[in-house]
């Protein structure tokens, strides 16, 4: 018993004073799962990330804008694989967190629910959606937890080109064809209220928010991320003509801060809840992905297998 | 069809990310074999030439200290000072020693 | 002389194109994470020989037309890839096979085109995608071997698929006016001196992964002169929708 307060004091101490927490230190059960579940939903996110995305790889309109989109989709596999290692130095293999998510156990971001439409979704998604992630992991490069924060170093150092290849499709559009226009403000219409709801619940009402904030998993609240992502992103829809779908939006010169209006919360609990537009097409597809590899991971295991018999066979002969 | 019957091994992973440096931990990922292993870490690690070289290991293979132990590995160390050049002074005439 | 130059090259990238498209299709279905990253990176190498190649070719044409006019504004009877590299994906085990079998032959093309003197353009970009094959031909191969000699299940289903894929083989090694007049100018040997060594290498590989040669004697031919399997009309169709449908668009 003074051992374990022994360690949980040790522990605070390290949380103090900035230190990180590595893989095999002690650690209180609760900030384990804490971060098992937010490693692996961000982890599934990712994973499930690539799909939206990559239904457009086939359709991109110039070779130079496929080669951009299947890098950058590809990123989003690595970083994916880096979140499920990361999470893996916590004690839960990646099949265990595979099959919660096929299961549905699991959660991942919502904005991935919505479907892609057009090409200017390509441009939102890397605009707002990685915008808004952006946003919320380069303070997670500063998270508590060693293997978790130099994951998200990595995938930070990746991420940069995805948000200015988004934008760089926005202004292409905003300065081409009548249609185009459009196509880039109905793009923007669909997905700008989704990328705030990405910053999660309001501070009042998100029930993980305060423990993570002061073991510093967390370092900013939801709302003053949501902030900061809306004084950046309006002046980039004024410069390229586009208009925020808000008629509430203003400027309040007092604050230095942009107000806008109410987020319709229960569109995204519904979304939460499996009932968005792609929900189910999203897991189909992931599980269909899993399962027909099967057969290709238990091949490639086998032959592991018969390689190393073979190889020890010789040694012992010899 | 069923889910596979066998987790592919975890791998740890170590680039060289250039000639001179030592090979430094990077990450990790699932691979059947070593040459998979190695072909991964090319693929996962390296997409921006990071590497000029890698080392991957079974994670199952790797011996660590004990966390617990570190106050008694680490800490004699702590006041070993005569181990760092900054511990001697010496006369400011003298240049690049 | 110059017309025909524009269509060897743009054999090469036609075929560099169709099977970076098809390969691109994998992205998010793969087998396992990791095998989705390297069949993605597999397919960004075959898009960039596949640019460099149609840029070349559309100079040399002369026409003005750049890389995105030659993929996007040529029909299906236009383009020049060999069947091969078109046939649907089928499962990990089809798309494996297909890849090997054209890493291979792809690996003796480029060491002919990088290493002659005539076209010093065309040897820059071969030399700088026989690095990228080189590397191709060892994944798909050392996946062959690890499905040929895995389980009961997949050494049956690569089987079938090394049947399947086998009578798209024998279009690589034909030659005819284009190629002959390639082979003149000392571009590159004609495609049947590549018969024997591709041979070998795949009899060392299907020996490794322990599968056998196909007996088939059906062949199909065609892809050359543009006569397609019915494959390949919607492959197009998908990933030329965008330009065709806004013709004046810039993107």
């Amino acid at each position: 018993m003074t051992q374990q307060m022994d360690l949980n004091q040790r522990f605070e101490e390290y949380i103090a004073l900035d230190q990180k927490i590595e893989a095999k230190d002690w650690m209180p059960d609760a900030y384990r799962k804490t971060l098992i579940r937010q490693i692996s939903q961000h982890a599934h996110s990712e994973i499930i990330g690539m799909q939206p995305e990559g239904n457009w790889i086939t359709r991109a309109p110039s070779l130079k804008r496929k080669s951009i989109l299947l890098a950058k989709v590809q990123d989003e596999a690595g970083h994916g694989l880096y979140l499920y290692s990361a999470a893996e130095t916590l004690g839960i293999s990646r099949d265990e967190m595979l099959d919660a998510l096929h299961t549905g156990k699991a959660k991942y971001s919502s904005i991935f629910n919505y479907p892609t439409l057009t090409w200017a979704d390509m441009g939102s998604i890397g605009w707002l959606v990685d915008g808004a992630a952006i946003m919320n992991q380069v303070p997670l490069c500063k998270c508590s937890y060693g293997p978790y924060a130099r994951a998200m170093v990595r995938v930070c150092k990746e991420e940069s080109f995805h948000q200015r290849q988004g934008f760089q499709i926005m202004l292409n559009l905003s300065q081409g064809t009548s249609e185009q226009k459009d196509m880039a403000q109905d793009a923007l219409n669909r997905w700008w209220w989704p990328s705030l709801m990405m910053f999660g619940p309001s501070d009042a009402s998100s029930k993980h928010s305060k423990q993570s904030m002061r073991w510093k998993i967390k370092r900013f609240s939801n709302d003053e991320l949501r902030q900061r992502f809306v004084d950046m992103t309006v002046p980039q829809a004024e410069l390229i003509g586009l208009t925020i779908p808000d008629s509430d939006l203003k400027w309040n010169e007092e604050t230095g801060h942009y107000e806008f209006g109410p987020i319709d919360w229960s569109e995204f609990e519904q979304v939460v809840a499996g009932n968005g537009p792609c929900n189910r097409e999203r897991i189909e597809t992931r599980v269909a992905a899993h399962e027909n590899g099967a057969w290709v991971r238990d091949a490639a295991a086998a032959y592991a297998e018969k390689v190393a018999d073979r190889e020890s066979r010789q040694t012992s002969a010899a | 069809m069923s889910a596979s019957k066998t987790d592919w091994p975890l791998w740890e992973v170590f680039v060289r990310s250039r000639q001179g440096l030592s090979h430094k931990h990077v990450g990790s990922l699932h691979a059947a074999d070593s040459t998979m292993a190695i072909s991964n870490a090319r693929d996962v690690y390296t997409r921006r030439q990071e590497g000029t070289s890698i080392w991957v290991i079974k994670a199952e293979d790797i011996t660590a200290s004990t966390p617990s132990n570190k106050d008694v590995l680490f800490d004699p160390a702590n006041d070993k000072v005569y181990r760092h050049p900054t511990f001697y002074d010496l006369p400011d005439e003298l240049k690049n020693m | 002389m110059a017309g025909r130059e524009y269509e060897w090259i743009l054999r090469f990238g036609d075929d560099a194109l169709v099977l970076a498209q098809r390969l691109s299709e994998w992205c998010s279905h793969g087998p396992a994470i990791e095998e989705d990253i390297a069949l993605s990176n597999i397919a960004l190498d075959l898009l960039g020989q596949a640019r460099a190649l149609l840029t070349l070719a559309g100079r040399r044409e002369g026409q003005g037309r750049d890389e995105d006019a030659l993929a996007y504004f040529r029909t299906d009877r236009e383009y020049s890839n060999a069947l091969l590299v078109e046939l649907p994906n089928g499962h990990f085990g089809d798309t494996i096979v297909k890849q090997m079998l054209f890493d291979q032959f792809a690996v003796l093309r480029y060491e002919a085109l990088a290493n002659q003197c005539v076209d010093e353009e065309l040897a820059a970009i071969a030399s700088k995608a026989l690095k990228e094959v080189r590397y191709h031909a060892a994944h798909s191969t050392q996946w062959v071997v690890r499905l040929g000699d895995g389980t009961k299940e997949s050494h049956l289903r690569v089987q079938e698929s090394l049947n399947t894929l086998w009578p798209y083989t024998a279009e690589l090694f034909e030659d005819d006016a284009v190629s002959k007049a390639c082979a003149d100018a000392e571009v590159m040997p004609l495609n049947a001196s590549f018969k024997e060594p591709w041979s070998t290498q795949l009899q060392n590989i299907l020996n490794e992964a322990k599968l056998l040669n196909p007996e088939s004697t059906e062949f199909h031919t065609g892809g050359r002169t543009g006569r397609h399997t019915e494959h390949l009309k919607s492959m197009l169709a998908e990933m030329q929708v965008l330009p065709r449908t806004y013709p004046l668009a810039e993107w």
